[in-house]
């Protein structure tokens, strides 16, 4: 099957109305994810790319039985928006937006966490699962072939060219995860892995990782004793300076934590293969499945 | 955004935290005033946003008034970490007991506030870490709760602290806790916070950092801090204008990608095949002609780079878009060094029309991409 998503997720689309949600409100549409309805209060009642908007989440649940939410809501008002997706049980809950100040993060995930629902991202492309035709988020679909492979990544546009990698290596992905370039993310590397491990479909894992912070360390200790399926891994800032921010908030090496050459040997000692170049991911599946 | 130790305390005292007297100065005169206004021998510190300044000489004792005046001449035109110092701070030097470390963070992997605390003070918390990381004591703050009384409590009598010092130190952590909510704080140490002879406890220093996404909603404290623009240079502060991640590196190859991960994956791979890059250049999502042509001049504006590489994963940023830019840019400002192009995804093949018609080349994957730059590069250098 897949990760976070199934045939019957229903997609609500928080911040319709605004040119990053009616965009890709109707790229979803196409791709054949089931987006059910839209929110943006005060506009309830209006139609984008032919789905209903609504004043809020419990009247686009009521009526549409919306059951997972991705938030296109501008940075001041995306932990709202998060609020309320979980009050009213929506799962997964995907924050696209970027720049939301941390320590809404750090409530909103606290929030979704009290209620066992996941956050991805935020300043996360989404998620998608090729098989299901469902996508929650951003990603160009084209590039996302059907088949065994889970794949979790803090980057947007370099998971798409290691999908295309995998998709063009002739394998294909189960579910793809953008877990969010900021310093503190909803769904980690280590929750994304147990939840892969679970699903049937997913024979092997790939794992992109980057500078900052030791959520790949954690994710290649609990790989080290528990897991079974094969994982490989990509970590991207090995020539990146200490104490410079690469673009995203959370890429950063601080003092001697957080680089590359930490990463690569934990998942090594974990027994992860890890590519020397993206390309290197697809040649290195093929081996393992 | 990093706040100066004065503006530090200036919200410090505002929400009660106890600071030791004194005041800014920034002239040599004005710190003779400030040690008058006290009456008590003074300690004279550099103002700069970097740390080790005692160790560069930016903190001195002074005695009296004159002494004062005279530190102050000496601190004042002084450069710390190449970051100019035009005022000081001017406060009561303590009767010191006891030199503590205070500090509240954002542990990243628990996605919670941290207190972390330690009453071996004065040095940093990484070499503390280093050589005594027993004695470094932590407290997840739960986000829903926030912090109680008890827990403020408990952090004082783990760091050591009994009797009638635990209530002082708690409360100490319970306003620091306040100012860290109520102006988005990612990063506030306080090293050292000092317990003086008289059993109070005083702020001596004060770091700030407040979080660059929360500054909408702190309009008010920003109208009160006069920001000496941050040392950046002429293409850092166009990148920043434009919204462009771009950071300088010291090799000659210029890499202009879109998305953080993919400019970084590209710098690697570059040095994979034995070159050297000399720009991290972002684009960001969904760049059109315009901001493509811009990134590109910017990059050109480094007199290290040698050579270019563009490399573009195309989703929301169009192909044909990259191409028409990076026409447009040899085309205005013309591209004086080599330069190698890889574009896939959105719009691909009307993008490489677009190229092929202007006479430009381009390749298809990244490895090829940089193996042929590094190879250009090699001839040029």
């Amino acid at each position: 099957m897949a990760i976070l998503v199934d045939r019957k997720t229903r997609v609500l689309i928080q911040g319709i109305t605004g040119a990053q949600g009616t965009f890709h409100s109707a790229s979803m549409l196409k791709y054949g994810t089931k987006v059910v309805a839209g929110t943006s209060p005060g506009k309830g009642g209006e139609q984008v790319n032919g789905i209903p908007v609504y004043d809020s989440v419990k009247e686009a649940k009521e009526a549409q039985g919306a059951n997972a939410s991705v938030i296109f809501v501008p940075a001041p008002f995306a932990a709202d928006s998060a609020f309320e997706a979980i009050d009213s049980g929506l799962n997964p809950v995907v924050i696209i937006t970027e720049h939301l100040p941390v320590q809404d993060e750090i409530r909103v995930i606290h929030a979704a966490k009290q209620k066992g629902i996941y956050i991805v991202g935020p300043n996360t492309p989404g998620v998608i699962a090729p098989g299901l035709k469902q996508k929650l988020g951003i990603m160009p679909g084209h590039v996302f072939a059907d088949g065994p492979v889970g794949l979790m990544s803090r980057s947007g546009t370099l998971t798409y060219e290691i999908a295309a990698g995998i998709t063009n290596a002739g394998i294909g992905i189960s579910t793809a995860i953008g877990l969010g370039g900021d310093p503190c993310v909803g769904l980690t590397p280590l929750e994304g892995i147990k939840l892969f491990e679970k699903d049937k479909k997913t024979k092997a894992v790939v794992l992109v990782g980057e500078i900052g912070g030791d959520a790949e360390e954690r994710a290649a200790a609990y790989i080290k004793e528990n897991v079974q399926i094969p994982v490989v891994g990509f970590i991207a800032g090995r020539t990146a300076p200490p104490g410079k921010r690469m673009g995203h908030a959370g890429a950063i090496i601080s003092g001697s934590t957080g680089t590359a050459d930490a990463k690569i040997k934990a998942l090594k000692d974990a027994g992860v293969q890890v590519a020397e170049k993206p390309s290197d991911v697809g040649r290195l599946l093929k081996m393992q499945l | 955004m990093k706040l100066f130790e004065h503006e530090a305390k200036d919200i410090f005292r505002v929400s009660g935290l106890p600071t030791p007297p004194g005041g800014l100065a920034r002239t040599p005169e004005e710190a003779a005033t400030r040690a008058r206004e006290i009456g008590k021998p003074v300690v004279v510190k550099a103002q700069v946003l970097t740390g080790k300044r005692g160790k560069a000489g930016g903190v001195k004792f002074a005695d009296t008034p004159s002494d004062a005046e005279t530190a102050a001449r000496e601190i004042l035109g002084m450069r710390i970490n190449d970051m100019p110092v035009d005022a000081v701070i001017v406060e009561e030097k303590l009767d010191i007991a006891q030199e503590i470390y205070v500090g509240i963070t954002i542990d990243r992997n628990e996605r919670k506030y941290v207190l972390i605390g330690s009453a071996a003070g004065g040095m940093s918390i990484e070499e503390l870490a280093v050589e005594h990381p027993e004695k470094i004591i932590k407290h997840h703050v739960d986000p829903g709760l926030g912090l109680s009384g008890y827990e403020a409590r408990n952090m004082a009598i783990d760091m050591g602290f009994r009797g009638k010092q635990i209530g002082p130190l708690a409360d100490f952590f319970m306003k620091l806790w306040s100012i860290v909510q109520v102006h988005d704080v990612e990063l506030t140490e306080i090293n050292p916070l000092i317990l003086t002879k008289d059993g109070r406890f005083l702020a001596a220093d004060a770091r700030l950092n407040i979080d660059d996404n929360a500054l909408y909603r702190h309009k008010k404290l920003l109208e009160g801090i006069k920001r000496e623009p941050v040392e950046q240079n002429a293409r850092e502060r166009e990148a920043e204008q434009h919204g462009m991640a771009y950071v300088e590196l010291e090799g000659n190859i210029a890499c202009i990608c879109n998305g953080a991960g993919l400019t970084m994956a590209t710098l690697d791979v570059v040095s994979l095949y034995g070159g050297k890059a000399s720009t991290f250049l972002d684009l960001g999502g969904g760049s059109d002609a315009e901001r493509v042509k811009m990134g590109i001049e910017i990059a050109l504006m480094y007199p290290q780079v040698k050579a270019v590489l563009v490399n573009i994963m195309g989703g929301i940023t169009r192909c044909d878009e990259v191409a028409k830019g990076i026409v447009a840019a040899r085309k205005e400002r013309g591209i004086d060094v080599p330069m190698v192009i890889r574009m896939v995804g959105t719009n691909e093949e009307e993008g490489q029309r677009i190229l092929t018609e202007a006479g430009i080349s381009f390749v298809r994957t990244m490895e090829e991409a940089a193996s042929k730059i590094v190879e250009l590069v090699k001839e040029v250098a």
